[in-house]
C-alpha cells in the first residue's frame, strides 16, 4: 500500500456490500445528474463545463498543507456547481474521479462509487445548496467570495462526513467510529477552508470577466456589479 | 467569426491554459504529504522505510486494510509517467487534456440544440 500520491479512498476500506451500495448510490446519482444536465447545457455552457472537470482536475493536484505531515486538496463541488449547476457539477467531478481511478489509479476501483457519492454527490449537492440560500449576497464581489467560500467550506465537511457514513456501514470494525470521524472531520474543516479559499478567488475572478457563464448569477434581478469600471 | 464568439473562444482558451499551468507547473510544489483521509486512516500507524524503496506501516491503523490499486501498473500510475521521476507536469497535462476532451465530449453531445 502507497500513502504517496493517492487522494482518495482506496479499495479494502469497506467490505463489498458497502462498496456494492454506494456504487449503485453513485450509478443512480450520475444518471439522475445526466437527465437533468441536459437543460443547464447549450452550446456555450457544454464548452465551459468541459474546462471546468479539467479545471477540477488541475487544482486537485495541487495538495496545500494544514498541519504538519498533513495536506489537503480541492474536492470541487461546490466550485462545480457555482460555475456550472448542481447537475453539470456533479458530472464535472464525477468524471475528473473516473478519469482519476482509471488513468491515474488514484482511488480504488470498488471505492470508485463511495469517492464519486462523497464528492460529486454529497459535496456538488450542499456546496449548491449552500450557495443558492446565500445567493442574494451575491451582488456585490465581497459578498459573492464570501458565498463561494461558505459553500465550499461546507461542502468539504459535510463531504468528510459522507466517508464517516461508508465507513460506519462498512468499514473495519475494530476501529472506533469516535476517533476516525473526530480526525477525519477535524482535519477536513481545514482543507475546507483552503477549498474556500480557492473557489472564492475562481468564481470572482470568472465573475469578473464572464458573469454570464456563472450559473449562480444567472436569474439574477440586476446584472452583478463585480466589475470595477461598470456604471452605477 | 463574431465578435460574441470570439471573445468566447478566449476566455475558453485562457481557462485551458490555467489549468495546464497548474497540473503541468504548479503541481511541482504540491505538498507530499498524506491528504486529509490517508492521515485519518493512517492514525495509528507509523509509516517505516522498508529499506528496498518502499515503505511499510508499523502499528495499526485502518489504512493496513487498503489493497494496491487493481491498475497500479498502468502508464500513468500516481501521476507520474512510466514511473519516471519529475514528469508530474507532464502527466498533469494528460491529464488535463484527457478529462477536457472526455467532459468536454460528454456535455458537447448532451447538450440541448436549438430547434429549427
Amino acid at each position: 500500500m502507497t500513502a504517496d500520491v493517492a487522494m482518495h479512498m482506496s479499495d479494502g476500506l469497506l467490505n463489498t456490500t458497502t462498496s456494492l451500495l454506494f456504487a449503485a448510490v453513485a450509478v443512480i446519482g450520475i444518471a439522475v445528474a445526466a437527465a437533468r444536465a441536459r437543460d443547464d447545457l447549450d452550446d456555450r455552457t457544454a464548452p465551459m463545463a468541459g474546462l471546468v472537470a479539467a479545471f477540477v482536475f488541475a487544482t486537485q493536484m495541487l495538495n496545500f498543507p494544514v498541519l504538519p505531515g498533513v495536506s489537503g486538496h480541492l474536492l470541487g463541488g461546490a466550485l462545480a456547481a457555482i460555475l456550472v449547476g448542481p447537475w453539470v457539477g456533479a458530472l464535472c467531478v464525477s468524471i475528473v474521479l473516473v478519469v482519476q481511478a482509471l488513468v491515474f489509479a488514484d482511488g480504488g476501483v470498488t471505492a470508485l462509487g463511495a469517492n464519486v457519492t462523497n464528492m460529486a454527490i454529497i459535496g456538488t449537492a450542499v456546496g449548491f445548496a449552500v450557495a443558492t440560500v446565500l445567493k442574494r449576497f451575491t451582488r456585490t464581489k465581497p459578498g459573492l467570495a464570501a458565498v463561494a467560500f461558505t459553500a465550499a467550506f461546507v461542502n468539504t465537511v459535510v463531504a468528510s462526513l459522507g466517508f464517516v457514513l461508508e465507513f460506519a456501514l462498512g468499514g473495519d470494525p475494530a476501529f472506533g467510529l469516535g476517533g476516525v470521524t473526530a480526525t477525519i472531520v477535524g482535519v477536513h474543516c481545514l482543507i475546507g477552508i483552503g477549498e474556500g479559499v480557492i473557489t472564492a478567488l475562481t468564481v470572482v475572478a470568472i465573475a469578473a470577466v464572464r458573469p454570464d457563464l456563472v450559473h449562480l448569477l444567472r436569474g439574477a434581478r440586476r446584472p452583478l456589479d463585480v466589475r470595477e469600471e461598470s456604471p452605477a | 467569426m463574431s465578435t460574441k464568439t470570439r471573445r468566447n473562444t478566449g476566455f475558453l482558451l485562457g481557462f485551458l491554459l490555467v489549468a495546464l499551468v497548474l497540473a503541468g507547473a504548479v503541481s511541482y510544489f504540491a505538498d507530499s504529504n498524506p491528504d486529509g483521509l490517508d492521515h485519518a486512516t493512517l492514525a495509528g500507524c507509523q509509516v517505516v522505510e522498508d529499506g528496498h524503496g518502499g515503505e511499510t506501516l508499523q502499528g495499526t491503523c485502518i489504512a493496513q486494510n487498503a489493497k494496491d490499486h487493481h491498475l497500479a501498473g498502468s502508464p500513468l500510475a500516481d501521476y507520474v509517467v512510466n514511473g519516471g521521476e519529475g514528469t508530474t507536469g507532464l502527466a498533469g497535462v494528460i491529464g488535463v487534456a484527457v478529462t477536457v476532451v472526455v467532459a468536454g465530449g460528454l456535455f458537447w453531445l448532451l447538450r440541448r440544440r436549438p430547434t429549427k
